[in-house]
């Protein structure tokens, strides 16, 4: 199958994305804050698609609207807690919005499944330049952001104490969350994100007690789930953003199983 | 030098006074028992000691430096617990996230980090714990490891937010004695706030008592009394001892065992 261009072109982008997501959900789940991942990639939608009506590209739309609802998430912080009703709101407008854009600029309109669902194989030589650029830079600022987000995960009230600016760290793990899950959307689509971002890092951390194995075992498993999903998905003709969740989900519930919760 | 020093401070907090005007000294190396009823501001006044809160008049000195968020030579134990889903990590991992949190960059310890985590893991009797997750451990075993976290970086100062709240009375005993035997070790001082004076009455080298905006600082007997205590609840107090047990009432009712069945609001 590495024949084909477009073949080695969606292998590149599902490694590139498979690294940052690993990393990014694996403290995602820690933080207990894998909806907002889930409501940021709604929101990309709306970016997205009202990036085409203002001449813009999609992946550009999403990334500024995204980030800036990533910021803001940060920034309101324990305001949200116990909002799922108006979150819920807001990400059903963003879909809503979203159709609406699609439903003014007509000639795009064959873009929406690919938009919500991912089109692994369509990804362009230009597009993997642009999702490594962005997986470097998420990398970069996760890695300078790593230590007080830990410590602000593990114990807030004494990070706090020792210096830590809570709201800050929250804000700017948001807005890696947020490109993060803009990447995400190109292989999987806004809709199954979770599948790929959350999945293997939740499963990750059945496996091991140890943070550093914890975060390696995110990134292989959100690796091998992404490079295996393509592969199947060249061999059925079934849809690769199936494949990936579904193999997300499978590892998922293997790790629940043979490390279930102790209470 | 004084440990902490307040001078002519008051505080609120919501609506709340928790300090009026009030000026107390407590002294390097002794270890203070802070009690009071729920809402005193036992936890209001810690934070103010950390810098977190400011006080609206008054000075707060904390080892001879006015009181600023950030100061390593304190170590805190808060009272509330992550509500992230941590307990599958292991318990020398969630220690070592304290060490130098504060610094940017990748969460890996340095081997001087390394060597004080696990000499604070096995000056509170922890290093066999370390290779557990948090799940496994019971109670009094996650307050081993949050004392070793409160203990990096080797603060002169330590600040203990209830460290004996549902544990049974056995773990309170070891906790208490922990506390006091690291607080002599190192001759630090320790300020341990606790709903009840019992578990701690072998322990204490003086007491400080909140209530109603006014505090009374002294040894056992000279603040749990009678009229020490009326003064503080403006009530009438009484205090009895029983074998050595101290107990508050208030009318027919003990104070102290009243409170503990209440929710805490802090």
């Amino acid at each position: 199958m590495f024949e084909y261009e477009f073949m080695r072109n969606a292998f590149a982008a599902a490694a590139f994305v498979a690294v940052v997501a690993g990393c990014t959900g694996y403290f995602l789940v820690l933080r207990a804050q894998t909806f907002a991942g889930h409501a940021l990639a709604h929101v990309g939608f709306a970016g997205a698609t009202g990036a085409v009506l203002v001449g813009i590209s999609p992946l550009s739309g999403m990334l500024i609207v995204s980030v800036c609802a990533g910021a803001g998430m940060g920034l309101l912080g324990e305001q949200l807690e116990g909002r799922d009703v108006a979150i819920g709101i807001v990400l059903a407008l963003s879909l809503g919005l979203g159709l609406l854009f699609l439903h003014f600029y007509t000639a795009y309109a064959g873009q929406a499944t690919a938009l919500l669902f991912g089109n692994l194989l369509a990804v362009d030589r230009a597009t993997i330049e642009i999702l490594a650029a962005l997986t470097v830079l998420s990398l970069a600022a996760l890695a300078a952001l790593s230590r007080p987000l830990l410590f602000s995960t593990l114990q807030p009230e004494l990070a706090q104490a020792k210096g830590v600016s809570l709201r800050l760290i929250s804000v700017l793990f948001l807005v890696v969350v947020a490109v993060v899950t803009a990447e995400c959307a190109q292989i999987v689509g806004v809709l199954l994100v979770f599948g790929l971002m959350v999945a293997p890092a939740a499963a990750a951390q059945r496996l091991t007690r140890r943070l550093g194995w914890g975060l390696l075992a995110s990134v292989a498993l959100a690796l091998v789930d992404a490079w295996a999903g393509l592969g199947l998905a060249y061999y059925t003709d079934w849809p690769s953003s199936f494949w990936i969740v579904s193999l997300g989900a499978v590892t998922y519930l293997l790790a629940a199983l043979a490390f279930p919760d102790r209470s | 030098m004084s440990a902490v020093e307040l001078q002519n401070v008051s505080l609120t907090m919501g609506a709340q006074q928790v300090l009026d005007n009030v000026s107390l000294m407590l002294q390097d190396a002794e270890f203070v028992g802070v009690f009071g009823p729920n809402g005193a501001g036992k936890t209001t006044l810690m934070r103010a000691i950390l810098g977190l809160v400011r006080p609206d008049s008054g000075t707060i000195r904390v080892l001879g430096a006015p009181a600023a968020r950030g100061n390593p030579a304190i170590g805190y134990m808060p009272q509330t617990r992550s509500q992230a889903p941590i307990g599958r990590l292991c318990g020398w991992d969630f220690v070592a996230g304290a060490a130098q949190g504060h610094c940017w960059g990748l969460p890996l310890p340095s081997a001087a980090s390394r060597r004080q985590i696990d000499g604070a893991l096995e000056l509170v009797g922890a290093r066999q714990l370390a290779s557990r997750s948090l799940a496994e451990l019971s109670g009094g075993e996650r307050q081993r490891l949050l004392l070793a976290q409160a203990l990096l970086g080797e603060p002169r100062l330590l600040l203990l937010d209830e460290p004996l709240i549902s544990l049974d009375p056995h773990h309170q005993r070891s906790v208490v004695e922990l506390a006091r035997r690291i607080q002599q070790e190192l001759r630090i001082t320790v300020l341990f706030t606790a709903h009840e004076l019992n578990p701690l009455l072998e322990a204490l080298d003086r007491v400080l008592y909140l209530g109603n905006g006014h505090v009374a600082l002294g040894s056992v007997d000279q603040v749990i009394n009678g009229p020490a205590l009326s003064r503080l609840y403006g009530s009438p107090i009484d205090v009895v001892h029983v074998n050595g047990r101290i107990f508050v009432m208030s009318g027919s009712l003990e104070i102290e065992r009243d409170e503990h069945r209440h929710p805490h609001r802090h």
